[in-house]
């Protein structure tokens, strides 16, 4: 006799070890780990490199056990939404609990490796971040405020400051204006692509601004945000990590934004519908270069001065 | 008791369980890396436990 039953029906739903990957949101990782990366390394003090490796590695794992409670605690928006109904929490593949466990049992272990790796300040920024996503953003603010975007960005902002902090242990200027630059950059970029994606937040109730306030405010708020913005990166290009080639790129890429902010404010959407939102979706691919260049640039300067060449 | 018979689970869930334990291999090496690396750059790996140990006062004595 045995006192362990298994459960051995075969469910033709049954998770695989994809969908519990999929749980994390590898594509947001995959931007935590560029960004933390760059922030760890323009920072002045040197890592060793199986250090720096393990924070980035640890960093991002924190950003996908956000990833898995915000899917645990957004099943119910995620099944009616098609966008999300693929989704192994919404397409029954993963229990919700399941779901919950994973995202709390892989916070604490990201945040205590963190610890060990670099420090615990750096590993207490990493816990804030995931309840800032998880708590601050996906329960209270998503389908509160149309500012969702605004402040939920914070979190997506965090990840170059943590990889200051692995190499310096604290805050200054240079890792607030990283975080500034992302933080800044998230409306325009996100309001861009709600203009021209049609989606049915609508009918999960989640209050985005395209429906809130109109699209014409919409787009009036990309140009505010991309004039908002522009100082912020000429600013970081300033500070000790800047330097000629990041403020080269800077003045280009935000002069781009800007107009681009500019074409999207003056259009009426009888003319966005007559070209299938030609110009909103080519400014929402200009975003992501816009972001990826500023810290390839910041990168550059980092690699630069290890020559004896880059920064002021 | 050893299990001598391979059920349908066994191949069902191969994937998942090649994936878990891949995972965990990863990890355990990680661990190891980090340990190496904490020791070879002279991370603190001997603490004051009410004994005299020279490398301990000497330190003491340079900082002052």
């Amino acid at each position: 006799m045995s006192d362990f039953t298994a459960n051995t029906s075969s469910t033709p739903q049954e998770a695989q070890f994809g969908d519990y990957i999929a749980l994390l949101k590898p594509r947001v990782m995959s931007l935590v780990v560029f960004t933390a990366f760059v922030g760890l390394m323009v920072a002045p003090v040197s890592v060793p490199p199986v250090d720096a490796f393990t924070a980035i590695l640890f960093i991002a794992l924190g950003g996908g056990a956000s990833g898995a409670l915000n899917m645990w605690y957004d099943r119910d928006i995620d099944q009616v939404m098609k966008r999300t109904q693929s989704r192994p929490i919404p397409s029954g593949r993963v229990a919700p609990g399941e779901a919950l466990s994973l995202g709390l049992w892989l916070s604490a272990l990201s945040v205590v490796m963190l610890g060990l790796a670099a420090n615990w300040f750096a590993a207490a920024f990493l816990a804030f971040t995931i309840f800032f996503y998880a708590v601050v953003y996906t329960v209270w603010l998503k389908r509160w405020t149309p500012q969702n975007i605004v402040i939920g960005g914070a979190a997506g902002a965090f990840p170059p400051m943590i990889g200051w902090a692995v190499a310096t242990g604290g805050v200054s200027i240079e890792s607030v204006l990283m975080f500034a630059l992302i933080f800044m950059w998230t409306p325009p970029h996100f309001w861009a692509l709600a203009l021209f994606m049609k989606s049915d937040y609508d009918e999960a109730k989640v209050p985005m601004l395209t429906v809130t306030h109109g699209r014409p405010h919409t787009r009036k708020m990309v140009l505010v945000y991309t004039l908002l913005l522009a100082p912020v990166a000429i600013a970081t290009g300033l500070t000790s990590i800047g330097g000629p080639v990041y403020m080269a790129a800077a003045v280009v890429l935000n002069i781009l934004f800007v107009k681009g902010g500019y074409d999207i404010w003056k259009r009426t959407e009888a003319q966005a519908l007559e070209d299938d939102y030609k110009t909103e979706k080519k400014v929402f691919r200009f975003s992501l270069l816009y972001l990826f260049l500023h810290f390839g640039a910041l990168l550059a300067e980092a690699g630069l001065s290890s020559f004896g060449l880059g920064g002021w | 008791m050893p299990i001598t018979e391979t059920h349908e689970i066994h191949k069902r869930r191969f994937g998942r369980n090649l994936g878990v334990a891949l995972t965990l291999l990863g990890f355990v090496a990680i661990v190891f890396m980090l340990t190496m690396s904490k020791i070879r750059n002279g991370g603190s790996v001997e603490a004051f436990d009410h004994s005299v140990r020279p490398s301990i006062t000497q330190s003491e004595g340079e900082s002052q």
